[in-house]
Order: C-alpha cells, then structure tokens, then sequence
C-alpha cells in the first residue's frame, strides 16, 4: 500500500502516547476523540506537536490505518460502515474502570478482538499495541534502541500482515505475528504475555509455557483445544 | 523564576511496617508509626507529609484524616495532607466537614489532594460501580470547588445530593478556605479539570524516565493559558530510600518496593518487575534509592527538567523495617532537602 495515513481514535493516555510515536516515526498523524476539534486541538499540539487535529468522521475518511485507542465499550458505537476496506488496530481491552464491572462484552471463547471485528465487518482488523501499558510504550522504545520490545499482532487478514509489521516497527517495537485474531485471547489481561515489554524471544518463551499456567488452562477449558 | 517558593514533602500509604528485628506489625502499630514519623519529619522542618487512602490488606491507612488529626496534636509547622482522597467514592460534604474540622485542629495546615484513585477497592466497598468512575469524579470535584466558595449551597447533580441554601459546618473561618490540589496520573483529561478548577497538580511520576512526563508539563502550563488561570505551581511524587550506603538501599528497594509494585501488579495484569528494569529506574528512572546526595542530584535535576516547584518522596513502600523508614526520612530532611534547594538555587535557573 501507499504510504499508510495513521489515524488515532482516542486522544488519553494511550491515544497521545502513540500520537507521539507515530509522529516520531515519520508518519502523517491524524488524531480525534469524541470532543469538537477546537476543543483537542490546543491539547494535542501541546500533548503530540505535529499530529493533526480532525473530527473523527474526517479521521475514518482520511487515515488508511486507523488505530482504536478508546475503551472497548465504545466500540459498539462506531460506525461500522465508514470503516470499510481500513486497516483497524485494536489497541483496546476489557478494563473494568472504564467498561463496567461485570465483562458483557467479551470472553474466552470469543476474545475482545473477534468482537470487535464482528462490529467492524467490513474493515481489515488486527490486534495490536494492547499488551504493554501505555506508559511502558515510550519508556520501552527510549531505553532499548538496541534490543526491541516484541509487539505481538494477530490478524485474519494475510494481505494486512505486510503493512502492520511496517507500521510496529516505524513506532519503535519488532513485530510478532501471533496469528489468526482469535489468537489475540493470548494477549488479554490477565494473561502472562499481558503487561509484557520483552524482546522476541523472551515473548516466544513466555508462550512456550502459557499453557502450564491457570490463564492457559483457561483457554483451554473454554475453547477445548490450545489455540496455538 | 527568582524567589521560586519550593514545597518538599512525604508521602505514605500507611505501608504495613516491620519491626527491626523483621518481624511484622501489625496495622495499629504501622498507624502509630506514622504518627511518629509526622513528628520527627515536623522536627526536621520538612513542609509536608500526605497520606493516600486505600483499601486493603498491604496498607494500613483508610481513613487519613483521623490519622492527620492526631498528627496535628503532636507538630507544629508540618502541613498535612492526602495523597490522595479518593474522592470519587466519598461525599463531598463529609470530605468539607472533616477537612474543615482539620482545618480547625491544625490551624490551617490541612491540604487535600483530590483523586481519582489508581486502586479502585473503594467502589465497591462504598457501593459505587466503577462504571462511573469519571463520572463521579468529574461531578464531585465541581461539587467540591462549589462547597470551598464558603456560601450556602444550591446544588443538584447526578450522583449527588440535592442541597438547597444548605450551610455545611464547622465553616471556614472567613478569607480562609482548604487547601485543594489534585494528583493525576497519565491522563490528560485529569490536568486540564484540575486547571480549570484553579486547583495545583502533583503528578505521579512513578515509572520511566521523568522527562518523558514534560508533555504533560507543557500541557498543564498551556492549560493555565487557555482558562485565564494564574500559573500554579506543579509538583510530582515518586518513590525512595535514602541510607548512607547505596548497595543496602538498592538491596532494600529491591526487597520491598520491586515486592509491593508485584503484588499490585497481581491484580493489575502487569508483569513481574525485572531487575534490569528495577535497576533502570535507580539509575534513570523514577527511583529515588541510594545516598542522600545520589537522591538530592536526581531529584534537583529532574526538578529543573519538568519545572517543579513541589516534590513528594514517598517513603516505606512495601513496609521497610522501623530503621530504613526512618533513616529515609532523616535523611531527606537533613541532607537532601537542603542540598536540593541548594542545587535548584545555584543551577541555571534562567
């Protein structure tokens, strides 16, 4: 694909930390959150110089990748039409602080990721950028240049794959392909891999022995089988 | 930035302690312990101590203005804080009612911070569902800024009582009014409401490189612009330990801080802290552990980075024994502290 156009929906803590690194990577920014731009603008030139301010049907329209930093509540929300053909990275998860206390939304057998894509039908979705805490985001590319952070990633879609590893590395991070996106269950909280900012083969470590630990027996206990 | 007035105070959370000879104590004897450490760090001239509020079994500290009240009884300069009160699940009117008692037992020398809380055992525990957890803070800081205005209240919210030309009592002695700040963690949201308010910031810079947090600096001064404020001044709070030898406070961090930051990190999803990360944040990072002239460096410099005028040691993360704690807590107030003003007084401050 052409150049890709990085759109950040969510402008908190995670969506201004990745504003920042996308900027830093090079990338055309766009940013927007459910407030009027004028309201965001004088935050995000001050938060993220350099990322665009724009409405957030002006984000879907114009960003080619479109970065999902808001709870995953909000989803449901969205207007899935407008997303067709996009390529969407679902940085949410499910956080009771701000999703409610009781999980209605997602589950082992059917993991935050897979429900947002059933939303999103019509876009290209991968799980990305959910594992490590936002703060752990900067604080790990600034400190490692020489050993990335494995970023995991998990997709459906085969003809994304090349794109998402492009954009994971622009951002500072070294890709890892966990998959197809039902894999993303991995990545949820309470999982080992959750919270995790190691490199590739400390993360393929900790996978090597998900399965001896209650959140891998969990996995399989719902779904019946291990997933990978 | 000539005659810039510095604030250095410390925080606890009321860490469950150890007794020196390692065996544990209990929460009373932890909340006497305080008190104690409030009139040593009174002694030593240090501004201020602040205690958060929490809910469970690693802290002893739920209710911090009874612990402030008898603390008032036993010093007479040191300001008394939270950090913070979680106000969110709380009553605005009864937070007013026991800090303007506060305010009264320590001739002014309460300060509450407002938060939204990093732990969120209140909820439940006081029968508010996290659901609203902006919610009820965006509402009850309004409530709050409303009720420090002194006059009979009108009010009616949505997680709140309605109150009509209501007086709420002991009242502030007129001019007077309680001192109000409010702690944020990363979010941006948090600052500009506590701008907007007119309310100061104490960040909690607790992980990471402290320059990292300048964004949010530049934020809260460009906030300041954008709502007509008068620029308040900007603090931050961070962990330490300060002995006379920097392997044993390493060892002592590791011990407990790198203990507490795992449990919590249990019911948070976070990972195990390495020690490469451990040792990351000593050397580079948010960790205030080694000599007092080690912390009094790190704290100056990252005081000057980010343009702070407050600072906020928290001491005994994890317990420590009775020795550590108070080692800590001299040595800030003897050695650091003046060394920091001397350092932020000599620097570059242009």
């Amino acid at each position: 694909m052409t150049e890709p156009i990085i759109g950040i929906l969510g402008a908190g803590k995670l969506g201004t930390t990745l504003a920042r690194l996308s900027v830093q990577a090079g990338y055309r920014t766009l940013i927007a959150n459910r407030h009027a731009v004028t309201e965001l603008k004088w935050v995000i030139d001050t938060m993220a110089p350099g990322a665009v301010t724009v409405s957030a049907a002006d984000l879907v329209a114009q960003a080619n990748v479109i970065i999902l930093a808001i709870p995953l509540s909000h989803v449901a929300a969205l207007d899935a039409k407008t997303f067709a053909g996009k390529i969407v990275l679902d940085a949410t998860n499910y956080w009771k602080e701000v999703d409610g206390t009781v999980n209605t939304i997602s589950s082992f057998t059917q993991s935050s990721s897979e429900v947002v894509a059933a939303h999103l039908s019509q876009a290209r979705v991968a799980k990305a950028f959910n594992h490590m805490g936002y703060h752990d985001l900067e604080i790990e590319v600034d400190r490692h240049p020489e050993a990335r952070r494995a970023m995991a990633f998990a997709t459906d879609d085969d003809t994304i794959r090349p794109t998402v590893r492009t954009v994971l590395t622009g951002f500072g991070f070294d890709p890892f392909d966990l998959g197809p996106l039902r894999f993303g269950l991995m990545l949820e909280p309470g999982s080992p891999l959750f919270g995790e900012a190691i490199t590739t083969p400390e993360f393929q470590a900790k996978i090597d022995t998900l399965y001896d630990t209650p959140f891998g027996r969990k996995i399989v206990a719902a779904r019946g089988e291990r997933i990978r | 930035m000539t005659d810039k007035q510095y604030t250095f105070g410390l925080d606890t959370f009321g860490d469950v302690a150890f007794h020196d000879d390692g065996t544990q104590m209990t929460a009373a004897e932890s909340l006497r312990q305080v008190v104690a450490e409030a009139k040593l760090a009174d002694d030593l001239g240090i501004d201020l101590i602040a205690l958060g509020e929490h809910h469970r079994s690693e802290f002893a500290i739920s209710s911090p203005e009874i612990v402030l009240g008898a603390m008032a009884a036993v010093t007479k300069r040191i300001k008394l804080g939270t950090a913070v009160t979680v106000l969110s699940s709380d009553d605005p009117v009864r937070v007013f009612e026991r800090f303007s008692t506060l305010h009264a037992l320590s001739n002014g020398r309460e300060q509450i911070m407002l938060g939204r809380g990093s732990f969120t055992e209140s909820f439940p525990l006081y029968g508010f569902d996290l659901e609203n957890y902006d919610g009820l803070f965006e509402e009850k800081i309004a409530m709050w800024a409303d009720l420090l205005k002194g006059k009979p209240m009108n009010w009616e919210g949505k997680f709140t009582q309605k109150l009509t030309d209501t007086t709420v009592y002991p009242q502030l002695p007129a001019g007077e009014t309680i001192d109000t700040t409010v702690g944020v963690g990363g979010s941006p949201e948090s600052i500009i409401r506590a701008v907007y308010y007119g309310f100061p910031v104490v960040i909690a810079i607790i992980g990471g490189e402290p320059v990292r947090f300048k964004p949010y600096v530049d934020l809260y001064h460009k906030a300041t612009q954008q709502f007509n404020k008068p620029d308040l001044p900007l603090g931050m709070h961070a962990h330490g330990i300060i002995l006379d030898d920097a392997a044993e406070a390493t060892a002592v961090g590791w011990e407990y801080i790198k203990a507490e930051m795992d449990r919590i990190g249990i019911d948070r999803g976070w990972a195990p802290m390495s020690r490469d990360r451990f040792e990351f944040e000593i050397d580079k990072g948010s960790y205030y552990v080694g000599t007092p002239e080690q912390v009094a460096q790190k704290i100056a410099k990252n005081m000057k980075t980010l343009d702070m005028s407050r600072f906020d040691l928290v001491y005994g993360t994890g317990g420590q024994l009775e020795h550590q704690r108070l080692a800590t807590i001299r040595n800030y107030g003897e050695r650091v502290i003046p060394r920091v003003k001397e350092l932020l007084g000599g620097g570059a401050n242009d």
